[in-house]
Parts: C-alpha cells; sequence; structure tokens
C-alpha cells in the first residue's frame, strides 16, 4: 500500500527521537536516561511490566507529561515549554488511550470532527466526509448518530482511533489501547491497528498484546524500572531475549 | 409461549397474615400519617381562633387597606406615609426583588470568577481566590452585612463633606447620588444598543457561517464592541445628542435630585454578592473538577488550546453537575436578603415588621412574609429546572 503518511513528511529525519530522557514524579525517578529513534513508518511496541514508566514515556511524546531532562524531537521540533510548539507538535501527534476519553456530550461524528474543524481548520461538510471516510475504515460508519455511550467498548476505541486519524496525523501513540477491553473486542481494534500499520502509519504502541507486536512490530522495546532494558526486531527479541529480566518477564507472559 | 397466570394450575403464592403483608401495612401507615397531620393542624389553627377571639382581635387582611402612616427610606415606586399597607408592603417586596436580582447576577459573575481562579496554575492567583473563598464563606453573613454597613457609614464622609463629584457621582456615608438622564432623548442610546445587539448576533451566527463552510476562525470580540461603540453613538446622535442630565445637589440636610443608591442596600448588596459568590465559587470548582483529566488530555491531545478544551469539552459537562446547587445558593441569597432588616434596608420583612407593629396583625404579616418567599423561592426553582432540562447533557 501507498506510504502517503512518509511521502507527505518534508523532514527525512527521525520522526521521534528521545536522547537522554530523564523525569521524576517527586522523588521518584520514572524515566532513567532513555534513548529512542522512531524512523518514519517504524512500528515500535514497547512492553513492560506495570509500573516500568512505558506509559509515561509515551505520554512524554505529545507532552501529556513533561519530561526534566534531556532532549526529545517530534518530527524535527524540540518539545519545550512553548506553547506553540507542544500545539504544533500535537497536531501531527493522535494518541489513542486506555480508557477511549471519547467525548461524552458529543455524537461519534462531533467527536470526529471537532478537532479538524477547530485546529487543522477544515470546512465543516469536508471534516464530516473525511469522518465519514475514516468510519469505514474501522468498520462502524452506522454508528455516526450515535452518542458513545451508546457503543461497546470495541467501538468506542475504534472511534477513538478514528477521531485521532481525523486529524490527519504523522505519528500514532497508543497507550495499551486493548487493556480496558473483553477479549472479545480486542480483536476488532487490533484488526484496525493492523491495517493502520500495513499503510505505514509511524507507530509507537504500549501493549501486551504479543501477537499483534509479532505481526507489525519493527522494534521491541522493554522497559522495566524507568529503563529501557532491551530494543530488538520482533524475532530476536522473542526468540533469543538477552537479558535475565526480558527473559522473565515472556517467560510470565507467554506461559499461558 | 403464553403467560400462565397459574390460577387454574393452584399456582397462586401462598398468602401472608393480613397484618404482616407490607402492602396492608403500607396504607394503614399511611391512614395513621394523614389523620395525625389533620389533628395537629385542626388543634393549632382552632386554638389560635379561639385565643384571637377571647383577646379581641380582628383576623382577616382588612387592615391592609388602612392608612400605613410611616415612611420608607427607598424604593422602586411611590409611596408615602399616607398610603395604604398593602402599598408598604409592595415598595418592601419590590425591595426585596431588587436586591435579589441584581445580587443574584453579580454573584454568579463573581463565583465564576473566582472559582476558574482558584483553579488557575498561576500560583498567586490561586491563593488570591482560596483566601477570598476561604474567609467569606466562613464568617457569618450577619457580620459581613454589619461590616460592609460600617465600612460605608464610618469610612465615608457625611453628606455635607461628600467626596466627588467623580463624573457626577458623589460618594458619601448616605450612598452614591449619580447624575440621571433627563431628556427623552436618551431613549436614542437605549434603541442604538437593542440594534448593536442584533447586529452583534447577526455577526456570530455569520462567523459560525464562515467557520463551518471555509473553517477560516474569525474574531467575534472585537467587532462586537465595535458595533456596540458605533451604534450607541449613532442611536445618541439620532436622539439629538442630549448631554443634559439631572445631577444630585446638597441643598439643606440632603441631595436634592438625579439618583441615589443607598448605604443600606449598598452594604446588603455587597455582602449578599460576595457571601453568595464564595459559595458559588466552591460549586463552579466542584464542577469543573468533576470532569475527567482524561478529557483534557484527549482533547489537548487533538491540539486543541486550553480555552477551546473549556468551551467544547470541560464546561458543557461541568455545568450538569454546577446548576442544581447554584440554584440553592440562588434560593439562599434571596431568603438571607430577609437580613436587611439588620441594616435597615426596607425589604418585605422590615416593611411587614413595622406593619404587625402597628396593626397588631401578626399572623396575617407573618403569613405575608411566608408567601411571599415562598413564590420568590419556587419561582427561581421552576426557572433553574426549566434551564436545567434545557442544557442537559444527552447522552445516550
Amino acid at each position: 500500500m501507498a506510504n502517503a503518511q512518509e511521502a507527505a513528511a518534508p523532514n527525512l529525519g527521525p520522526a521521534v527521537e528521545l536522547r537522554h530522557l530523564h523525569k521524576w514524579y517527586g522523588e521518584f525517578h520514572v524515566l532513567k536516561d532513555i534513548n529512542l529513534t522512531v524512523r518514519h513508518g517504524e512500528r515500535v511496541v514497547v512492553c513492560g511490566p506495570s509500573g516500568s514508566g512505558k506509559s509515561t514515556m509515551i505520554r512524554c511524546i505529545n507532552r501529556l507529561e513533561e519530561h526534566q531532562r534531556g532532549h526529545l524531537f517530534v518530527d524535527g521540533l524540540e518539545l519545550t515549554n512553548d506553547l506553540k510548539q507542544i500545539e504544533a507538535i500535537r497536531k501531527e501527534v493522535g494518541m489513542v488511550f486506555q480508557h477511549f476519553n471519547l467525548f461524552p456530550h458529543m455524537t461519534v461524528l462531533e467527536n470526529l470532527i471537532l478537532g479538524p474543524t477547530w485546529v487543522r481548520k477544515v470546512p465543516r461538510g469536508e471534516a464530516i466526509e473525511t469522518a465519514m471516510m475514516y468510519l469505514e475504515r474501522v468498520k462502524i460508519p452506522e454508528q455516526a448518530q450515535k452518542y458513545p455511550g451508546q457503543l461497546s467498548g470495541g467501538q468506542q476505541q475504534r472511534v477513538a482511533i478514528a477521531r485521532s486519524l481525523c486529524m490527519k496525523p504523522k505519528i500514532m501513540l497508543f497507550d495499551e489501547p486493548t487493556s480496558a477491553l473483553d477479549p472479545e473486542m480486542i480483536k476488532e481494534v487490533l484488526d484496525v491497528m493492523v491495517e493502520l500499520a500495513e499503510e505505514g502509519m509511524t507507530m509507537v504502541c504500549v501493549t501486551h498484546e504479543m501477537g499483534f507486536a509479532r505481526t507489525v512490530g519493527d522494534t521491541m522495546v522493554f522497559m522495566d524500572e524507568g529503563e529501557i532494558v532491551e530494543m530488538e526486531a520482533p524475532e530476536e527479541f522473542f526468540s533469543n531475549p538477552k537479558n535475565e529480566r526480558t527473559k522473565l518477564f515472556l517467560s510470565q507472559i507467554l506461559s499461558h | 409461549m403464553t403467560i400462565n397466570t397459574g390460577e387454574s394450575e393452584g399456582l397462586q403464592p401462598a398468602k401472608a397474615v393480613f397484618y404482616n403483608d407490607p402492602k396492608v401495612r403500607a396504607i394503614f401507615w399511611q391512614i395513621v400519617a394523614v389523620g395525625g397531620v389533620i389533628a395537629v393542624f385542626w388543634f393549632l389553627i382552632h386554638n389560635t381562633m379561639v385565643n384571637l377571639e377571647r383577646q379581641n382581635i380582628a383576623s382577616g387582611f382588612s387592615f391592609l387597606d388602612l392608612e400605613a402612616g410611616f415612611a420608607i427610606g427607598e424604593g422602586l415606586v411611590p409611596y408615602s406615609a399616607a398610603n395604604s399597607y398593602w402599598r408598604a408592603i409592595l415598595v418592601g417586596l419590590l425591595n426585596t426583588i431588587k436586591v435579589a436580582v441584581i445580587g443574584i447576577v453579580f454573584a454568579t459573575i463573581i463565583g465564576t470568577v473566582v472559582g476558574v481562579m482558584r483553579l488557575s496554575p498561576n500560583w498567586l492567583i490561586a491563593r488570591l481566590a482560596t483566601v477570598y473563598i476561604e474567609t467569606l464563606r466562613n464568617v457569618p453573613l450577619l457580620l459581613q452585612l454589619f461590616f460592609w454597613y460600617a465600612m460605608i457609614v464610618e469610612v465615608l464622609p457625611r453628606a455635607k463633606e461628600a467626596y466627588g463629584p467623580f463624573l457626577g457621582v458623589y460618594l458619601s456615608n448616605r450612598g452614591f447620588n449619580m447624575p440621571l438622564p433627563d431628556t427623552w432623548g436618551y431613549l436614542g442610546l437605549l434603541g442604538g444598543f437593542l440594534v448593536a445587539l442584533i447586529a452583534v448576533i447577526w455577526l456570530y451566527r455569520r462567523n459560525k457561517k464562515i467557520h463551518d463552510e471555509t473553517g477560516e476562525i474569525k474574531n467575534t470580540l472585537g467587532p462586537s464592541m465595535l458595533i456596540f461603540a458605533v451604534g450607541m453613538m449613532i442611536g445618541w446622535l439620532a436622539g439629538g445628542a442630549p448631554t443634559s442630565l439631572d445631577s444630585p445637589e446638597f441643598k439643606g440636610f440632603s441631595f436634592k435630585g438625579g439618583g441615589e443608591v443607598t448605604s443600606e442596600f449598598l452594604a446588603l448588596w455587597l455582602g449578599l454578592t460576595l457571601y453568595t459568590a464564595s459559595f458559588i465559587a466552591e460549586i463552579v470548582r466542584s464542577g469543573i473538577l468533576a470532569v475527567s483529566k482524561g478529557q483534557w488530555e484527549a482533547a489537548g491531545s487533538l491540539g486543541l488550546k486550553r480555552g477551546q478544551i473549556l468551551r467544547f469539552i470541560v464546561l458543557p459537562q461541568a455545568l450538569r453537575v454546577i446548576i442544581p446547587p447554584t440554584t440553592s445558593q440562588y434560593l439562599n441569597l434571596t431568603k438571607n436578603s430577609s437580613l436587611a432588616v439588620a441594616i435597615g434596608y426596607p425589604d418585605i420583612v422590615g416593611v411587614t415588621n413595622t406593619t404587625i407593629n402597628q396593626s397588631g396583625q401578626a399572623i396575617e404579616g407573618i403569613a405575608i412574609i411566608m408567601s411571599v418567599y415562598l413564590t420568590l423561592s419556587l419561582s427561581i426553582s421552576l426557572f433553574m429546572n426549566w434551564y436545567n432540562t434545557k442544557i442537559a447533557l444527552v447522552e445516550r
């Protein structure tokens, strides 16, 4: 499939680059010297035990969390305190949350066109067209006029993905997108994500879905206690993990 | 499948003894409760009638037509001591409504601003708001009324040595005396304002349409202000550009001419507004906090600005939480206005009290006050409930 996202990017450097990133919550050192580079079109899957800092790390990428030391570049722009810069970066970075965070007082369609009309300043008619196109792609165009509360968890998460895509982002971040879902709904969300990966979207994905990681991941990142412990291609990562902590984690997660 | 009543097959559940049946018990206790209430009321009313008769006190509302014989400091309708009691009570009622309405409007504005300020990331602004709220809502309102009244009466000079005029306004311990327009030409100003209002609504709609069609976001605030300024200017010129004013002048012992805001009204209004605003501020704050952090994050990650997030995401959801308790605060403010009696503002309670003292018709007087507050409170409740259903969120 054509790689439209990448072709549109003028910046040929990395999509995301974290250099010696540190973050503290008070005394607690959450992120310790994180170094990570994500190329355009690359799919990075981040895993690790809970409390390892993986969510915090990807939340830093669109400044939902602030880092205290080191440098963070998104599409060539450095994230600083500059509000304009933060807004500019958030426009290009889509985010999907564990708990969907759809706007409950708006219909699905209104959820989808809010960002495009007010941030991208797209005419309403055009925004609706794009929104319907993405709803087709996540296979729920018939739900456009409903409120989020009327949808199942899997449908809500697909709406959330469509909402991010409507902003035509260059990079998509997924923060445990399937952890709050019932097992039978996980697949419908993963299917959408796999399709997105096949179209060449740059993705950073925190997930424990190892099947998904194996199919679409270019790079596996294993984090523990705020550090990146291991970073490998999936085949190597699963068949031949180097670090003891990785081995332990994998044995726990793959044992059943 | 048909539904089987069970009757033909003897499947009726066994019946309980009738005095253990909850339905029978419920009916029994309801009869007892209603009977009890009726008995208590009959006792009260009968006793009162007998006692009144024994003391030769006439009951009924016919005394309202008698001459009141006392003066009232201020009012919205013309009144003199020669008018009847009901006219006096009407003046009191209008005074109550006046301070309640103006108080509610300002309490809402100040409360909202302070509530948002308390959530500000700016340390100083948030602390100032906290100090305001915690001081004002933890001191009894009656004391605050005494405080404001004392501030005005003690700190400002006597009318003879009034400060000012500042733009025609005199400040003294009797309150504010200000100039008023004295020709009909000023109606042009009002007309200009109304025309400008319509123009601004049109502008707002047009900008929304432009946004829908092209995505362009136009500034509405600046042009609106300009339209108001120009509209009122043209209206003023059309009215013959009047410049004369009925200015207050100190003659003899008091100000003559112009309009007056008495120190009693000012103290009551300030006290009620600032006190109630501190509660409304907390309601507004809790309403905003009730919207989950995830909503801010989701909206932020779409690239929306803080103001847009408040406008589109947070406030619509917060209002649902804010409105019912705010209604209670409006009711409180209205009822608290009866504390006016402590600083001599002639509200319904003050005027009716005087009426009771002069006529001896205590029961009727209290009945009037109670029905007035009941009517006012129910009207506010009805209006706010209507507003609440109107903006209630559809979520499913």
